[in-house]
Parts: structure tokens; sequence; C-alpha cells
């Protein structure tokens, strides 16, 4: 890291739901906001700079909202910088924040990542017809379960590991009360016998659609030291990284893309980790898709090259196990795409913070928030510790 | 005021209410009281554009609607794109030189849809592809028809299906769907490096 640290001291989000409804968009950004700022013990008073993210506009049909959201953003007279990475966008978000702070620029910054699902028609946005370029005839899924078809192929992985991942983080959710999605009732035979969407992946192995906005409120050492002494413990970051690479380049491994192996490993160098399985307590992974954990699992170094499954399998990413992924129900229990790479990182700095509440992780010192986006081309990532770096 | 005293962080709950937006009392307005709430208007909207393609997207859209396929070729790499953008992502270089690809091509992988997501009354289920053009480096995707959807595999050879002479346009829906030409299945140590 360089001359500043930086430590998150406010977490603020809104409840994640299909409809939100009783909110205006820039409501909501205002209530997580607050929530933010109420957990940091700060007012806007005594922010100094804005930094948001949120997926394409199309995903929403309101353009560069940013414009007439200044106010509902407390920017006003304040600088206010907008990132755009598709689907990783708020982990890049969060990230570019923090640089502000670290680079000494700034000394607290806040930083917002949200998206409206209900507005508009985030699926169909995906998939409309353009005549003058190739057709994605499927929709998301239909665009990256290919990809999760080689992986299987490539590890032999049994068919039943997406549906244990799904179930995992679906349960996880029950215990995060924000989680859009609550299923009491899900069970192994209710994911398996849902819907096949786009074989592989089916119905209950898909994200949802959601409405919902995160905002953390960064700040540099002596902010963190301040927090710290008042009982409020911050999250400090050891090392932030974020990569990207052509999406239509010939020859461009897309079960394990290069650029997410670099990030990790370079993320892991500014946070002296030489060995993850051992060193990182929790892990919140964008996993979309059932079958990406074990993917990312391979593609980020807990696991050999076609043995993540078994760490799946064995129950070493359930909550018990001694790598819990996505204890917050992660996003295929939770997914306002422009949010949902920030609430990777905010739920990350809540285990090391010791507030993730009754998802929380015991004793949990170090973890990695992961985010992907696009045709899984752009990566961020970071990591937090209880510890100064 | 937070308790600063004490060394444990307070259990996360949901704050009550919607903080940002008070309820409003409305109650002087009789009127209001019978009237059903909006939660929201559905609209439709239809755009029209004008698309500049560039040079690239140009030559292939011209090629398409005379039924050819033209891919363009990295210098550095050798490696041929389709559709072409110009300019390959690797190097960075501009694609100069054109390559005429054949009008065939070989699954790489696929999936099996079971939902119509293209709004024209697909039959369900329905595979979507990842086809390795002949003469190409790069798979595009495409729909596999006139084989049942669980006998396709990566590998398969196919033809693709052309809308009619009189409807050709610059346009990739002059390709219909793709479908089995009959070859033999490529070995898919020959398509380790596509996907």
């Amino acid at each position: 890291m360089g001359a500043e640290r930086v430590a998150v001291v406010g977490v603020g989000q809104t409840k994640y739901t299909a409809v939100r409804g009783d909110v205006s968009l820039p409501g909501l950004l205002r209530e997580a906001t607050f929530r933010a700022l109420e957990d940091a013990q700060m007012t806007l008073a005594d922010i100094d700079a804005i930094v948001i993210g949120k997926a394409p506009d199309f995903f929403e049909g309101i353009m560069v909202p940013e414009y007439s959201f200044v106010e509902a953003l407390g920017a006003v007279g304040k600088p206010i910088f907008r990132v755009h990475t598709a689907g990783s966008v708020s982990g890049s978000t969060a990230i570019v924040a923090s640089g502000l702070i670290e680079s000494g620029v700034h000394e607290r910054v806040l930083t917002i990542g949200w998206e409206m699902q209900s507005c508009s028609e985030a699926m169909w946005a995906l998939s409309f017809n353009m005549p003058f370029q190739q057709q994605l005839v499927a929709g998301a899924g239909g665009y990256f379960a290919p990809y999760i078809r080689q992986y299987i192929a490539r590890s032999n992985a049994p068919d039943d590991t997406g549906v244990l991942v799904a179930l995992k983080d679906r349960q996880n959710a029950l215990k995060n009360p924000y989680a859009h999605l609550h299923e009491h009732d899900i069970s192994y035979e209710s994911v398996k016998e849902s819907l096949m969407l786009w074989d592989p992946i089916r119905y209950s192995e898909t994200c949802p659609s959601s409405d919902g906005a995160i905002a953390l409120i960064l700040t540099n050492e002596a902010g963190g030291d301040a927090a710290s002494a008042e009982g409020r413990p911050p999250a400090w970051v050891h090392g932030t990284s974020f990569r990207s690479e052509p999406a239509m380049a010939a020859g461009r491994d897309q079960v394990s893309p290069q650029a997410g192996k670099d990030c990790a490993a370079d993320v892991y160098r500014q946070a002296g980790i030489t060995n993850p399985r051992e060193q990182i307590d929790v892990v919140e992974m964008y996993v979309p898709f059932s079958w990406y954990e074990p993917m990312w699992l391979e593609n980020l170094g807990f696991a050999e090259e076609g043995t993540g499954w078994q760490l799946t399998h064995d129950g070493v990413t359930a909550m018990d196990g001694d790598l819990p992924i996505n204890c917050s129900g992660g996003v295929l229990s939770t997914n306002p795409i422009g949010a949902s790479g920030m609430i990777r990182f905010g739920e990350a700095a809540l285990q090391v913070r010791g507030m993730a509440g009754e998802h929380q992780i015991d004793g949990a010192r170090t973890a990695l928030g992961h985010a992907y986006g696009g045709a899984a081309q752009f990566y961020a990532m970071w990591v937090v510790g209880a510890d100064k770096p | 005021m937070t308790d600063t005293t004490s060394s444990e962080p307070a259990p996360i709950e949901i704050p009550e209410g919607v903080w940002s937006q008070p309820e409003v009392d409305m109650s002087a307005i009789e009127e209001i009281a019978s009237v059903e709430s909006v939660r929201s208007v559905r609209a439709f909207a239809s755009l029209t554009y004008d698309y500049t393609p560039g040079l690239a997207t140009t030559r292939f859209l011209r090629a398409i609607k005379e039924k050819r396929l033209v891919g363009e070729r990295c210098s550095e790499t050798g490696k041929v794109y389709v559709p072409p953008r110009g300019v390959s992502p690797v190097s960075g270089m501009p694609t100069t030189e054109q390559v005429d690809l054949g009008l065939d091509g070989t699954v790489v992988s696929f999936c099996v849809v079971n939902l119509d997501f293209t709004g024209n009354a697909q039959e369900i289920p329905y595979v979507s592809a990842l086809i390795l053009v002949d003469g190409s480096d790069i798979p595009i995707y495409g729909l596999v028809r006139e084989i049942p959807y669980n006998e396709v595999q990566p590998g398969l050879r196919l033809k693709s299906v052309w809308v009619e002479d009189s409807e050709m346009t610059t346009s990739f829906e002059n390709i219909k769907w793709w479908a089995p030409n009959g070859e033999p299945d490529v070995p898919a140590s020959e398509l380790a490096d596509y996907v």
C-alpha cells in the first residue's frame, strides 16, 4: 500500500428486494448513505468526496443519473467521480475511493453502489437484438452457461456441485436480514428440481433481480484510529487491485481468465498473502451462477485447477468450514447489479469488524472481497483485515 | 450517542423506518383516501437509430449481404477475428488483412435453453452454442437447430442456414440458425484453445 492507510469505518445497506417501491432511487441512495454515516458517526458535512458506481445506465433506463442525484448524494460543491466496469463496478468503485485516501488527496470519502432493477429489465437489456451484432439468444445465463459446461468437462465435477453452492448460499441468506431472498423451505431437492433454465444452470442456481444500494465510508489512518478509540472497530484495507482483459480475444480462457489470476496475485502480494487458503478467514465472492464458486476457487488460488468443486463438496466453503464463502448469501441471494461488487467488499469489512451479525464468522481477521463483471473480463478485489497493515 | 464503554460491537438490525422519506400526513385531503395508489407505470417506447458501423464492420456487413463471412487477421498473432472490429484486442494494431471464412463451423460449447429469450416463439428447449466458424479463431454465439437438443455435443460440425436470397440484408439476421452438416465430429483436443 501507499503512504496513507485506509480504514472502512461505515457500512450502510438497504433491505434488498425485487421491487422496493416505497422509495425513489435518490431516496434509496440516501437510505444506504445515512446508515453508513450513522455507523461511522458522521454527517454528510464530514465527507470530502463521493465516488459512485452502478451498472450500465440502460439497465435502469435512467441516463447519467449522477447529474440529477447530486443533492441526494450529498455531493453539492464536492468532487464526485463515477466508475464504469459492468457488474464488477462497485468493487472497482470502492477501490477508487480507497485510492483517493491512500494517495492523501482526501481524508473521508463516501462511496456508493446501487441498482434499482425494478426500473427496467436488465435481462432483456442484455439480450436485445441488434442486427449488426452477433446475437446472444439466451440472456446472461446463456452467455456463461457454455463456459460452465466447459468447466465441468475439464474438471469432471459432479453434476450437483452447483446445487450444493446454491443451497449453501440461500441458507446463509436466512442469517442476513438485508438479503433479498429468504427461502425458508429451500432444500437440496427443491434446488435440484427447479427448472433447468440454461442447462447446466437451474433457476435456483441463478441470481435474482434486486433493488438496493450500499454505501461505505472510508477514512485515512487517523479516522480509523479515532473510530477504534471509540469502540467502533474499523476494517483496514490491506490491498486493492483491479484488472481487465479484452472480452473478444482469440485464445482467451473464459473458464479461468488470466485477468482474475493476475488480480488475485496482485492483491495477495500487497496484503502479504502467500497461502490464501491458510491466511484468508472468510471470502465474499461474486457468484451470480452457482458453478462460479468452484470456478473462482481455482481462479483465486484457493484450489488447484480442476479441484475447486471438491472444496464445495467437502463443506470447506460452508459457514462452519475452514474457508467460509458468501456468509451473507452472496449474489445468488441478492443482486442489485451495480451494488453487488461493493456488497462483497462491505460484507468482507463487516466480517473483520465483527459486525456481521448472525452470519459473522467468529474470529475473522482477514477477508477477501471479490467482484467480476462484463464477459468475465473485469475484476476487482480487496483484502481487509482487523489489524493495521 | 454510541456506547463507548463496550468493546462489543452492536448487533446489526435493519433500522426502523425509511429515513429519507418520512411518512406524510395527508389526512386533510379527503379525496386521497379513496384513490388507488399507483406503484408503477409501464410505458412502451420505440426508438429509431442511425448506426455507423466503422470500416471493419462495414466490410463484414456488406459481405454478409452477399452470403459471405469475412474475418480479419491480427498481424502479430495471426489470429482471425469474426466479427471483425478493425483492431486486434491482443496487439492493439489494426487488422488490415481480410480473410474469407467458410460458411460451416464447429460447436465449441453450448447450453440448452428452456426459456424463450428471443421474443419470437422459439421452440423450447433450444440450443445456444459457441460456434467456431471455419477459418476463424474465436467462436460466435448462434442457434443450433434441426437436431434433437440432447444430441448436441462439442465438436459437432454445422452449416449455416440462411434466409432467402430476396431477404438478404446487411445483418447478422441473414443467418437463421446453424444445423448439422453431416461431417464427423471434431475431436475435443482440437477445440481446447477456443473456450
